[in-house]
């Protein structure tokens, strides 16, 4: 990637005209249901011999909540990429029918309708945040907003019971949701303001100290503050997954924002050092790590095979091909096979081949939303798409690590796939600000592409509308390049509402 | 900013390499341990996760299965249980697999590669086929007959056909019906409990995994030995047996048993009609230890590996003991220990003209839709004794049966053969002896003969002096060769 050459004021950028692709959407939506309902004839025809009642209307339901997302994308981010809601629908359906399949094991606790009721719920917030969010830009005036929020949610749960040794849920009216599962966004949303803002001031200002330079504490005081205190929280509420993940998505974007190495070797250090002490001194950890080094351990001892020897033993009875949808055996790990433990469920019943196959689907929605960024101009925009899209990245790799042995147990819901309303609304709310980043980005309007906005003036300020943009980064060779280098915007009609 | 977000993506593309070697580590290369891991379920489970195969005998199912609804979904059922146990075995969610439930447990559950219907197909798919049957070489009738015949008393009955050695029935009693301990309730803990400490050890298989003391049906061993020996040349001539014999090499003196009569010197024939313990006693010291060893190993003794394909406990004959221990061993006794199953083998080869065959219980595998799998291998014949030294014995069981201790036995319209047995047992022999009796029948138009049978009955309720081979088990293997004949 080079720079390229200014172009005059007011002249638009020709833009490469990319089709809309609603089309290919649909009919990947389609394949989406169909995978879907073909799922739940299987797990009816293994478990009972016959198509089971739970297919037509899960079918239905899956359907018109694709199609009512589809008709929203079509009529308010037509240019958005055609892949992302498709894999949502796909991971949501997959899950539904994985969660029915496991109900079939709790006769007395089925599970999967209030996980669809969950889905629509899901769909109707992705619905208005399409149809209510004409532009990702918006976000960055509500940062700090987002981060009161974000911080009140991850606190509440503190004054509630624990549930399974962990503070992080609500319990309101027979309903039961997980506050941290919102806070993420709303936290990226101030994460991606914030360094967006202040990125050049982390890159380039500040005290040089063992051959790296070191940002000022004014700019790099608040977001530590930040993170420090919700990393805190979680560590308090013993959510170690949703810490570990907030530490990972946090690293990734300092880095991507300063596009400085250091931090990540920073980051590396602290995670080792948090890792180490944490593993040392909370019992409840300590056992993780140790389970994780010695899965058979209780079955020596007597007390029988752990969750994870039990999630060993799904996976590896599964092999390369799987036993068939309903016909293994992965309720024997108990408590939290619908959550923490469902790819479990989907390893043993859908082989190596399956498992791949659906890391394949998680690595795409996240290199869609990478891309996303990527093609965008705002900087907000970029660390918005980065954020999100590290969100499931990381998420994935710490609950299926977690689950197959290759790193310790940390409680996490797959996305999309787990039991869990909370998850589910947000996987939904996430993929919906991606669709809308995506639209921004393929969309040939000019301003919606060019225009970048600055947060220079503080987030939640209104950033006027046509003016020119002074760190529009437009080459973004790489995250050096001095401010000055930003490039005339082309200003004009679609930018800020 | 895009050279980071492509480093971002190309450390996700890390993460996701890492899941996935992860994943095929778990679940290709390490599959095989988890799946044996003792506190892994799965391998019950889909065992008990479909119908098990069915056991036949004369092609009619002894077995069957019933949907329990639970976890451990089919559970076995018996028809007849009790009169097969010995037979079949228990197949249990709790308690495993016995007999031949436990030898063909991979056909019966369907876990067996044979049944596949190609190579490697179960390996890569991880899946079972439908349990398949396996046919046994039990003759109902035969093994009805054995079953009445011991009725309440204790004791076991085997039976085979000398010319192909099938096993045509396995009796123990008392028996136990192998149907309580299916399921996972508790009623089949209790029936667990309850057969386990059963004095009368109802779920030990008599026919197969206990030996006795053969007394004196082991003399057919003997007079093989010496015949074959040269020991004995003539069975008319007198032996030089003095009546009581000092057992050698110590001061004590074996006498016969009363009704015996007088068995000083007497002749091969007269001695093994009326089972002089003197005359075997010093027959087996002449023919000497090795020969004793020899003969006997030939019929099967001292075999660990005999399995049918069950298991069979192994008949001991002592191959290091001084003289007076040979005499005692060579009379079926001190630690001369056979099950029935061995000591019908042994009638079975003096009737085929000397030829061993190895006993076998399962006829065929079929696998779900009734096509043969597989035929049970048939081993050629060894030649346990000289054809003439058989024909020999052949003569004096007979008169064992025509005019001696075992007339009880007698069928009209065949030539039978046989030996009784009282053995002594304890230390000292304090105990109730055990009744034996072995035989073997030939249809009169027949050129070879139809059956061969073992009778050991411990009843302990009689009075010792009525327990005899000829008067509690000739009986029985009468009517056992009767029902095989017909």
């Amino acid at each position: 990637m080079t720079a390229r050459p200014a172009r005059p004021v007011d002249t638009p950028p020709p833009g490469p005209r990319l089709p809309a692709r609603r089309g290919v959407e649909l009919a990947l939506l389609f394949g989406a249901v169909l995978i879907s309902v073909l799922g739940y004839i299987d797990v009816g025809l293994a478990r009972q011999n016959a198509v089971p009642g739970g297919a037509a209307r899960y079918g239905t339901g899956l359907g018109v909540l694709a199609l009512l997302a589809h008709l929203a994308v079509r009529f308010r981010a037509p240019y958005a990429d055609p892949l992302l809601l498709p894999i949502a629908v796909l991971l949501n359906g997959l899950g539904l029918v994985l969660i029915f399949r496991l109900d079939l094991e709790t006769p007395g606790d089925p599970a999967a309708p209030t996980q669809l009721m969950w889905s629509a719920i899901g769909v109707a917030l992705f619905t208005a945040v399409i149809l209510l969010l004409r532009d990702h830009r918006t976000l960055q005036r509500y940062a700090y907003v987002s981060v009161a929020a974000a911080l009140a949610l991850l606190i509440v749960p503190i004054f509630f019971p624990a549930i399974n040794g962990a503070k992080i849920w609500i319990r309101v009216a027979g309903f039961s949701f997980q506050p941290g599962e919102f806070a993420k966004v709303l936290l990226i949303v101030f994460f991606a303001a914030y360094l967006a803002a202040n990125r050049h001031a982390l890159a380039y200002t500040g005290r040089e100290v063992w051959h790296m330079q070191w940002p000022t504490g004014r700019v790099l005081g608040p977001i530590v503050a930040i993170w420090l205190l919700s990393v805190g929280v979680l560590v308090l509420e013993r959510d170690l997954g949703t810490s570990l993940l907030f530490f990972g998505v946090f690293v990734v974007l300092l880095y991507v924002a300063t596009g400085r190495t250091g931090w990540i070797a920073v980051g590396l250090l602290l995670a080792a050092v948090g890792a180490a002490a944490v593993g040392h001194l909370e019992p409840h950890v300590h056992g993780r790590v140790h389970d994780w080094l010695h899965p058979f351990d209780g079955i020596a001892s007597g007390r029988g095979p752990s969750q994870l020897a039990q999630s060993l033993f799904a996976f590896a009875a599964g092999g390369m091909l799987g036993t068939g949808l309903g016909e293994g055996h992965s309720y024997l790990i108990g408590f939290a096979m619908k959550s923490d433990f469902i790819l479990a469920t989907f390893g043993e019943e859908l082989g190596l081949a399956g498992l791949t196959a659906l890391f394949l689907l998680y690595a795409l929605l996240v290199a869609r939303g990478l891309r996303a960024g990527v093609a965008l101009r705002d900087p907000f925009g970029r660390l918005l798409a980065v954020g999100l899209a590290s969100l499931p990245a990381i998420q994935v790799f710490v609950i299926a690590g977690g689950v197959m042995g290759l790193i310790p147990l940390t409680g996490m819901a797959m996305p999309f796939l787990a039991q869990g309303g909370s998850s589910v609304v947000t996987n939904w709310v996430i993929v919906a600000l991606l669709l809308r980043i995506s639209d921004s980005a393929r969309a040939p309007r000019p301003a919606a592409a060019e225009t970048g906005v600055i947060a220079r003036t503080t987030p939640g300020g209104r950033t006027p509308s046509g003016s020119r943009s002074r760190s529009g980064d437009p080459s973004s060779s790489n995250g050096r390049t001095p401010p000055a280098a930003g490039r005339e915007d082309s200003g004009g009609a679609g930018a800020a509402p | 900013m895009i050279r980071c977000v492509r480093h971002t993506a190309a450390f996700f593309l890390v993460l996701l390499v890492a899941l996935l070697l992860n994943a095929a580590r778990v679940q290709v290369l390490q599959a095989g341990a988890y799946d044996d891991n003792p506190a892994n379920r799965r391998s019950a489970l889909a065992r008990y996760g479909r119908p098990r195969g069915d056991i036949l005998v004369g092609g009619n199912p002894v077995t069957g299965s019933r949907d329990s609804g639970g976890r451990l979904r089919y559970e076995r059922t018996y028809r007849q249980g009790p009169l097969y146990a010995p037979v079949t075995g228990y197949a249990s969610q709790l308690y495993g697999t016995s007999l031949v439930e436990h030898a063909e447990d991979g056909i019966l559950s369907g876990t067996d590669s044979r049944l596949a219907p190609f190579p490697l197909w179960a390996e890569l798919t991880h899946g079972r086929q439908p349990g398949g049957r396996v046919a046994t070489t039990i003759d109902p009738a035969a093994q009805r007959a054995a079953f009445d015949g011991l009725g309440g008393k204790k004791g076991a009955v085997a039976a085979v056909e000398p010319a192909s050695g099938r096993i045509l029935a396995l009796v123990s009693t008392p028996s136990y019906d192998p149907g309580a301990l299916s399921g996972t309730g508790s009623q089949t803990t209790a029936a667990w409990r309850r057969l386990n400490r059963d004095s009368g050890r109802p779920m030990v298989d008599r026919a197969l995994r206990q030996t006795y003391p053969p007394g004196s049906v082991f003399k057919v061993v003997t007079a093989a030995a010496a015949l074959d020996g040269g020991q004995v040349t003539d069975i008319d001539a007198p032996t030089d047996t003095p009546d009581p014999y000092v057992l050698p090499g110590s001061s004590t003196r074996l006498t016969n048993e009363d009704e015996a009569g007088d068995c000083a010197h007497a002749t091969l024939r007269y001695a093994f009609r009326v089972s002089c313990n003197t005359v075997f006693a010093h027959l087996g010291v002449e023919v000497g230890l090795p020969g004793m060893v020899r003969a006997a190993e030939r019929f099967g003794f001292n075999d660990d590996g005999l399995k049918i394909p069950v298991r069979v406990a192994r008949s001991v004959f002592d191959t290091e003991m001084d003289r007076a221990r040979l005499a005692l061993s060579s009379i079926g006794q001190y630690d001369t220990a056979a099950t029935p199953l061995q000591m019908a083998v042994v009638a079975a080869a003096v009737a085929d003209d000397g030829e061993v065959r190895p006993p076998y219980l399962v006829d065929r595998v079929l696998d779900s839709r009734g096509r043969t799998v597989a035929t049970a291998s048939v081993e050629p014949p060894r030649q346990a004794v000289r054809r003439t030294t058989a024909r020999r014995l052949q003569e004096l069981m007979t008169d064992v049966v025509t005019s001696g201790t075992g007339t009880a036995a007698a069928l009209d319209g065949a030539t039978v053969g046989g030996k009784t047995g009282t053995a002594q047992h304890g230390e000292r022999g304090e105990g109730t002896p055990y009744a034996w009796f072995i035989s073997w029948a030939r249809a009169q138009d027949a050129a070879r003969p139809a059956v061969a049978v073992a009778v050991v009955v411990e009843d302990a309720a009689a009075d010792r002096a009525d327990i005899s081979g000829g008067g509690s088990a000739a009986p029985i293997a009468r009517e056992v060769m009767r029902a095989a004949l017909r």
